[in-house]
């Protein structure tokens, strides 16, 4: 019986089962703060802790579920695809707003916090935070940093952006719908774009081909800048 | 199937292309990348590719949850800078949703002009 909870099934059909059960919880209450995420870790974590499973041996047990977000990874490419093709004019506006949106998310976090002290593991896994999930995970894992503080950080930064960007954009006053959605969609990825399509369909399709285009150039900028940053 | 192929293909392909260059960027963020050039440059067709890259998308969430729970094997280092965390990601947010919407509504107008 114990040996069977320890057992590689066992540990699949719990996490996977936990993800279904929070995705429908979410789906019925619609509450920000029961993200599917973050419930299923919750209560993973207290199961295995409660059941004496130490942590590389869960991971281990479910290194297949980690290789599968490699090939989400690439799937994002197909995604990338299908919003390009609805990218018309300002495209100029847009590369470049991102490119500079990328590189100052980038920098400023890796400042601020090695001026808070923080530990060089926290800073690289903070770097990729402005990102959707799945690229940022893999970013951070590539750069040392600790990937579960990423997702986290993720989420809670999608949250944060999602709330607080609409009045920065105020406070500048940001009327124009492209600037709009690509700055709640650079900063608070799939969460700003839940807040961008609340403004409007225009700032939503934006909003969306943002996290893209803010993924793929934070994948690329992050090691760059921290080659650049060694040499400072 | 063969969209869970071309899916997995292009992860290898990735994966080849980061080792040869000193694994730079990971893998599957090159695998990414060439599979969207392959669609753009209809290399493969986007039917081909759709209900396989769907699944994946629609269940991405599942996917990173043993990464997080690894929380509890990381938990004191990210306690004890919690402060430093918070206020960087806060600030640089921030500074992200005002550095984007600024560029974008100024070059944006310059365009109508």
């Amino acid at each position: 019986m114990i040996n069977l909870i320890h057992s590689q099934l066992f540990l699949l059909t719990f996490t996977i089962g936990t993800y279904v059960v929070a995705v429908w919880l979410y789906r019925r209450t619609k509450l920000m703060l029961l993200h599917p995420l973050l419930t299923s870790l919750l209560v993973i974590i207290v199961g295995i802790k409660s059941a004496g499973i130490p942590y590389p041996e869960y991971a281990g047990a479910t290194k297949i579920i980690d290789f599968l977000l490699g090939v989400s990874v690439v799937a994002l490419g197909y995604l990338l695809y299908e919003q390009m093709i609805h990218m018309k004019g300002n495209i100029t506006a847009m590369l470049t707003s991102v490119l500079v949106g990328s590189v100052v998310g980038i920098v400023s976090v890796i400042l601020i916090a090695r001026a808070l002290g923080a530990d060089p593991r926290v800073v690289s896994s903070l770097e990729p935070k402005s990102i959707t999930t799945a690229i940022a995970v893999t970013v951070c894992q590539h750069s040392g940093g600790i990937p579960a503080l990423t997702a986290i950080v993720v989420i809670v930064v999608g949250i944060f952006g999602a709330v607080v960007g609409p009045v920065i954009l105020r406070i500048l006053r940001i009327e124009s719908k492209l600037a709009k959605g690509l700055a709640l969609g650079a900063a608070a990825h799939a969460v700003g774009t839940a807040r961008a399509m609340e403004l409007g369909a225009v700032e939503g399709a934006i909003s969306g081909l943002a996290i893209g285009l803010m993924g793929v150039m934070t994948a690329i900028m992050v090691p760059v800048i921290e080659v650049i940053m060694k040499y400072l | 199937m063969a969209g869970i192929f071309i899916l997995l293909f292009y992860y290898f392909l990735g994966t080849l292309l980061s080792y040869l260059t000193g694994n730079f960027i990971p893998g599957s963020i090159f695998g990414m990348l060439l599979l969207f050039l392959s669609l753009v440059f209809h290399i493969i067709k986007s039917e081909q590719v759709r209900s396989a890259a769907t699944f994946f998308l629609n269940h991405m969430m599942l996917f990173f949850i043993p990464l997080g729970v690894g929380l509890i094997a990381s938990y004191t280092l990210i306690s004890k800078y919690l402060t430093a965390i918070s206020i960087a990601s806060a600030g640089s947010t921030v500074l992200v949703v005002a550095v984007v919407g600024v560029i974008a509504q100024k070059m944006e107008s310059k365009h109508h002009d």
